[in-house]
């Protein structure tokens, strides 16, 4: 088991290795992404309070765990690039920020665009919506400061502490601002919480995660194949991928 | 089947939802191609100066 | 010279505030800047005492945060580019010490000023005496844990060249908590209510940011200075 796993933290190994994997992920995550919209928009029954309108959880939900999910992975990538020195972790970290980033965005948007039919206004400084401003916050403060730097092996350090002090503070935000809103009695969230949903609802829901989970991995491969080129640039495998000479390459 | 996209007089905000949610789907797709390709490219490029540079030398 | 771990922390506490008091304007402008917000919003809104004063626990807390965070960019770069830290990086003894040290004569210089000030600003925007009180405690309490917060981000830009802007998109979400208790607990007072509760999440706060963040601050200028 162990050998297997220091095989797949080789650099080259992992390059070829991803490239293979990106079409494993991308079509089971499009097959199952379509799978979950055709369930959500049309086998689903609409909601008793709220109609046709609930239907917005099916993308809003999705996008808003990854952004979430996203930014752990991306921390606990940085902390063990920064422990263990390893490149490989580092690349996985930066490759991580601009896609949590973007699904981050997705979960403001869509939040909103639910907001409106439900509350009767497009922005609420309820919890949920305002926890994901604050991601969106954390992810660009991420990303400039990895842009601020020349040296990649800099940037890729300065980052990661970056990152683990943005984990340590994502619980602290949540529940201050969960505490903070709960002084404000706004507009009660328990509607869209739905504390107890038909199976009906509740599987094209768990299957969007699902193939929202399976588009990040295969994405995150794609980027972390250039981030780790980048990061071996003086090593003989890459430059033989860059001249294509490589039987890495082939593969 | 008009009844379906009016979703119930919701049709502006799901449709709009699902619709954002592709495009943000769509263009981290092509971002990811875009970012492997480009470092490629740059890379090489640096590669093909670096041995330039030492030929020279 | 042998010292113990207390004995090099005043060394460097020392050290800091006497350099700090040779350059007045380091300790003058972080508190300048906090009376300008201040003064701004009465300006730019409304100057009737009831509203003023339920504007006074956020304005009051914004402008704190706006200031330490504004004062950031000093803390570390002066001994990064005279080559102090450099000694410092080299010492026996563990960095987050000589930083917790750092930090505490920054925030003597910078936020204790800010929060003698601020119960005068305060009486500007007619805020009751019980609640000023509350509001000096908050924020006596809570500046200390943005400098700490600050430190970190300090660290990790004190080799850029700019970093301003930078500095405070990174450190302002992580201080983001210490706002909203900071300001509410402020509120509460206003409003009669007892604000035990959102001071003591502010001390928890302060110990876990005394715990935590020196030794993530010496992590960061041990890759800055290389």
């Amino acid at each position: 088991m162990w050998t297997w796993f220091f095989q797949l933290a080789s650099p080259p190994h992992f390059y070829r290795m991803a490239a293979s994997l990106v079409p494993w992920l991308l079509w089971p995550a499009l097959l199952l992404i379509l799978v979950g919209a055709w369930g959500g928009l049309v086998l689903a029954p609409a909601d008793y309070q709220q109609g046709e309108g609930y239907r917005i959880i099916y993308v809003h939900v999705p996008s808003s765990y990854l952004s979430m999910m996203v930014y752990v992975t991306m921390a606990v990538a940085a902390g063990i690039g920064l422990i263990w020195r390893i490149k490989l972790a580092h690349a996985v970290a930066a490759s991580c920020a601009p896609v949590g980033a973007t699904f981050t965005a997705a979960a403001l948007i869509t939040g909103m665009l639910w907001g409106k039919p439900m509350w009767g206004t497009y922005w609420q400084w309820e919890p949920r919506l305002t926890s994901e401003l604050i991601l969106l916050f954390l992810y660009f403060g991420y990303m400039s400061l990895r842009s601020a730097f020349n040296d990649l092996n800099q940037s890729d350090r300065a980052s990661a502490v970056l990152a683990l002090a943005g984990v340590v503070n994502v619980p602290i935000i949540h529940f201050s601002v969960l505490w903070w809103a709960g002084l404000h009695q706004g507009p009660s969230i328990s509607k869209i919480d739905a504390p107890s949903i038909a199976f009906a609802m509740l599987w094209p829901l768990l299957v969007m995660i699902l193939g929202f989970t399976l588009f990040f991995l295969g994405i995150l491969a794609m980027r972390v194949r250039g981030e780790v080129l980048e990061r071996e640039f003086h090593s003989r495998w890459a430059q033989d991928v860059l001249r294509g000479v490589s039987r890495v390459e082939a593969a | 089947m008009s009844e379906f996209f009016a979703m119930g007089g919701y049709a502006k905000y799901v449709w709009s939802s699902f619709g954002v949610t592709a495009i943000v789907l769509i263009l981290n797709l092509l971002a990811a191609r875009r970012q492997l390709r480009q470092t490629r490219e740059r890379l090489q490029l640096r590669l093909v100066r670096q041995s330039g540079r030492k030929v020279n030398t | 010279m042998n010292l113990g771990l207390g004995g090099l922390f005043w060394v460097v506490l020392q050290r800091d505030l006497m350099v700090a008091m040779r350059r007045w304007s380091d300790i003058c402008n972080p508190v300048i800047f906090f009376v300008l917000v201040v003064a701004l919003f009465p300006l730019a809104l409304n100057p009737r005492a009831e509203f003023l004063r339920a504007l006074a626990p956020g304005v009051l807390w914004i402008a704190a945060l706006l200031a330490a965070l504004l004062s950031l960019n000093q803390l570390f770069r002066a001994d990064i580019e005279d080559g102090t830290m450099e000694q410092l990086l080299t010492l026996p003894y563990p960095l987050g010490l000589v930083i917790l040290a750092k930090t505490l004569a920054h925030w003597l210089v910078t936020g204790l000023p800010v929060v003698v000030v601020a119960p005068m600003l305060a009486i500007t925007y007619h805020l009751p005496a019980d609640a000023i009180g509350i509001l000096l405690l908050s924020l006596l309490i809570g500046t200390p844990t943005l400098s700490l917060l600050g430190s970190i981000g300090a660290a990790l830009t004190a080799g850029l060249r700019q970093s301003g802007v930078l500095l405070a998109l990174m450190v302002g979400p992580l201080m983001l908590p210490v706002l909203m208790l900071g300001a509410r607990a402020t509120d509460i007072a206003l409003s009669g209510d007892d604000p035990t509760g959102p001071l003591y999440l502010l001390g928890a706060l302060l110990a876990l940011a005394l715990s935590l963040a020196p030794p993530a601050a010496a992590m960061a200028i041990r890759i800055s200075a290389d």
